[in-house]
């Protein structure tokens, strides 16, 4: 299973499917991303983490650990 | 009959600068009830029938976060008459989803699609009819920094108001709008009924919130469940999923008519190249470094560029040094109130010098307060939260919480305060709790005072100071959010970088003087009262069988009284002055075995450690008095004073220890007000200023029993037992597995956290 934590960065990658409940899948999901949304990968905290995201036309940071309940294809 | 209009939209779409406008200066500002969300509301300009709710910046209307359930109550059970729904037009995709959710309240709603100016500067086209027409509202163009629209935009909402009309758009599949039939169908009678498709939905998606709300029959609620799974079996998906989708279909769907995009897909504008340089992997850190040290250079620093010093220093040696005592003189004077008398004393040495000490921070403060809202204002303040947050969840906090701490190495009032711009609620309570832990400005001189004093001036008391504050951020941070009121994920970071743009100066101005302002009110109430029980307390005791002024007292006593008193305090008789008769020393006899196990349980420095609570640069100024000390002023860090000091603590480690205690404990009185407000509570005030005096007390004493045996300076008895005692307790706490909350800690929102 592939998630938006493998993404690399400058790549795009489609939502498939999102796992987890609960507030923060809520508010994922609130922030735009939703199945079958495309997101491209802009670029990694320079600490690693969290990572920047454009989605549905605006920048996103989301943290790795959250990134791993977001599978893409 | 006043109309309210409920102002709403995404955090960063324009919608503060679209409410300034439209009020202008006519605003109230307040708290919602039971929270610490701010609350601003004004009447429109020209138009005093007319009353404007600002809600606060949302994504959603889901149950989990404070502004949302906020906002929800207001919307629900206040029903504005009409909502104005502020769009970013250059985000529309984003921002029409909170639209789509409001647009089920059954108010009458206009949108207003703000930054219309960026959106035709980029070459894209927003066909404003035909957007209006999918959403079933009226939309209108504005460009809210431009003043263009905004007056236009109000009008048609007051107008929508007045018609009173609301008629919803079906907005998802027809599976899912016959499940909502059915629902409304069953909760007929037990809701409004405009707001029936609103509950339905939420039942739909099994909203915690309105299912506790509406106390449905166990009946009902298995029909309502029936049809919930029915539509989630056939879409293999949750109901709260299959909603979400559905909106940004209908979106996609309303935009696909309405919008043209002009350039490609991922081009980079200004701010994307801007950005590339401010977050980049390898500058990002050193640019912020350098941002930080600026904003801490031009506000506190003591350099030719700080601003803010220079103003300080002002405001403390001429304003409240020359000029507000000189008028109070000539004031008294007129009114025939002697100096030396106790009105006199009352209002010169109690409440002007008090509220002076405080106000004399005011013009550092309001440079600080500019610097953070033109941070905030370009949108640097979330890139801040996104370098740092990697190091600040280590230990339980987010990365916002990084600018509370820098902010009170200056001053912990504006550090509380900075703490605001935290979304959650546990985490912006340990931050409030842990910030002033960091050592302010006016715990210098205790530093320089214990360094000078005991330690040869050795630079490294300072240094340890700084590191003591940081740990005990840190370690806070750590042990807290073990405890079940902190548990849990350090919140959702999904976090919008919004783009960056050119400050507005009014916008900044006003976010400015708001935040002064409401320092200088704080300090005038919480200062005011406590100065005048410090001064009591200090001025008035009883001199040989007499209450009264001990100073008026003190001039008749005789040598025998005076060795007497020696003898009480155990002091030399030379060393006796007039206040060691006052009640504060005699509080202080009283307090003093309780320090005693911290190495400083001389009378003195607990006097000291108790006028600090006032302002901490008070501690060493009390000295001064105590000893006696006849020269002109008592240099800063009190080197006239020095031997006395060495001579009160025998175990030099016992100097460390009343340090530490003094850099930890209890902040100042203004502090604690700054706490309480931002607390909005008096058991977290109480809770928070108790668990910073117990770390205080814990470190001070592990420090002086553990430590000093290891020095050789303390020899071992009992204290030393409890010393390793609570060095146990407290490596325990450190690593202990903590509370967990039961089926998935990300369980635990922040609503149910303010509880």
């Amino acid at each position: 299973m592939k998630t938006l934590k493998d993404v690399a960065v400058g790549e795009t990658c489609v939502v498939s499917k999102l796992h987890g409940e609960g507030p923060v899948k809520r508010r994922i999901m609130d922030m735009g991303i939703t199945k079958g949304v495309e997101i491209f990968v802009r670029k990694v905290a320079p600490l690693g983490d969290p990572m920047e995201l454009n989605v549905r036309g605006y920048e996103l940071s989301v943290r790795k650990g959250d990134a791993e309940m977001i599978e893409v294809i | 009959m006043a109309i309210r209009i409920a102002l709403a939209g995404n955090p960063n779409s324009g919608k503060t600068t679209l409410f300034n406008s439209l009020t202008g200066s006519n605003q109230y500002v307040g708290n919602w009830p039971g929270v610490t969300v701010e609350k601003k509301g004004g009447t429109l300009k020209g138009n005093k029938e007319v009353e404007i709710q600002d809600l606060p910046g949302i994504y959603s209307l889901s149950p989990y976060t404070l502004e949302e359930v906020v906002s929800r109550q207001y919307l629900v059970t206040d029903r504005p008459d009409g909502i104005l729904n502020i769009v970013d037009g250059t985000n529309i995709e984003r921002n029409l989803y909170l639209t789509t959710q409001l647009a089920e309240l059954g108010i009458p709603m206009v949108v207003a699609v703000n930054m219309m100016d960026l959106v035709r500067k980029k070459g894209d086209r927003i066909d404003i009819g035909a957007l209006g027409k999918a959403l079933g509202c009226e939309a209108v163009e504005i460009a809210a920094l431009k003043g263009e629209g905004n007056q236009e935009a109000a009008a048609k909402a007051v107008a929508a108001a007045k018609a009173g009309k609301a008629a919803p758009s079906a907005v998802f599949e027809e599976d899912v709008e016959t499940a909502l039939q059915k629902i409304s169908e069953q909760i007929k009678g037990s809701v409004p009924e405009n707001l029936s498709r609103w509950y339905a939905v939420k039942l739909f998606e099994r909203d915690e919130k309105v299912v506790a709300d509406l106390k449905l029959s166990a009946d009902r609620l298995g029909a309502i469940e029936r049809e919930i799974e029915a539509v989630e079996k056939a879409q293999d998906d949750d109901s709260e999923s299959i909603i979400t989708n559905q909106r940004y279909q209908f979106i996609a769907k309303v935009l696909a008519g309405a919008v043209k995009k002009a350039g490609g897909k991922h081009g980079l504008t200004v701010s994307d190249k801007v950005d590339r340089i401010v977050t980049n992997r390898i500058l990002g850190l050193p640019i912020f470094a350098v941002v930080m040290f600026l904003v801490y250079a031009i506000a506190m620093g003591g350099w030719a560029i700080s601003i803010g010093t220079m103003g300080t220093n002002f405001a403390n040696d001429v304003i409240f040094g020359e000029w507000v005592p000189g008028l109070f003189d000539t004031i008294l004077g007129a009114l025939g109130v002697a100096e030396g008398s106790v009105v006199y004393g009352l209002i010169q040495d109690g409440i002007v010098a008090g509220v002076g000490a405080v106000l004399g921070f005011v013009p550092q403060m309001l440079v600080l307060f500019l610097l953070l809202a033109i941070l905030e204002d370009i949108g640097y303040m979330s890139r801040v939260a996104f370098v740092m947050d990697r190091i600040f969840r280590q230990f339980g906090l987010s990365g916002k919480s990084f600018i509370p701490c820098l902010v009170a190495t200056g001053c912990g009032i504006p550090g509380i305060m900075a703490s605001r711009t935290i979304e959650n609620d546990r985490d912006r309570k340990l931050t409030v709790m842990t910030t002033t832990f960091m050592p302010c400005g006016a715990k210098l001189p205790i530093i320089g005072l214990v360094a000078g004093a005991i330690f040869g001036e050795s630079p490294w008391v300072a240094v340890s100071a700084y590191f003591i504050g940081i740990g005990s951020v840190v370690l806070s941070g750590i042990i807290l959010k073990k405890f079940k009121a902190f548990a849990g994920e350090p919140s959702p970071f999904v976090m919008e970088l919004p783009a960056y743009h050119v400050p507005s100066v009014g916008n900044v101005l006003r976010a400015t003087w708001e935040r002064g302002w409401s320092f200088i009110k704080r300090a005038g109430s919480v200062i005011v009262i406590s100065s005048v029980v410090i001064w009591f307390l200090s001025s008035f005791g009883t001199v040989d069988g007499n209450f009264g002024l001990v100073d008026d007292l003190w001039e008749n006593v005789d040598d025998a009284y005076i060795e007497s008193v020696a003898q009480d305090m155990d002091i030399s008789a030379d060393e006796v002055v007039a206040m060691d008769d006052s009640l504060l020393a005699g509080v202080g006899n009283v307090i003093a075995p309780v320090f005693r196990p911290l190495g400083f349980g001389k009378w003195r420095a607990t006097v000291a450690t108790i006028t600090g609570l006032v302002a901490k640069e008070e501690v060493v100024g009390t000295f001064g008095v105590l000893y006696n000390y006849e020269g002109e002023e008592l240099s800063e860090n009190g080197d006239e004073i020095w031997d006395n000091v060495r001579a009160d603590f025998p175990a030099a480690v016992g100097g460390f220890a009343f340090m530490i205690f003094n850099l930890l404990c209890a902040p100042c009185f203004a502090a604690i007000g700054a706490i309480k407000r931002e607390m909005n509570n008096a058991k977290w005030t109480w809770a928070a200023i108790g668990y910073m005096t117990a770390w205080a007390y814990v470190l001070a004493l592990i420090t002086y029993q553990v430590v000093g045996l290891i020095l050789g300076q303390v020899a071992f008895g009992f204290g030393t037992i409890i010393g390793f005692l609570l060095l146990a307790g407290l490596i325990y706490l450190l690593v202990r597995k903590g509370y967990v909350p039961e089926e998935g800690a990300r369980n635990l929102t922040s609503v149910q956290a303010a509880r």
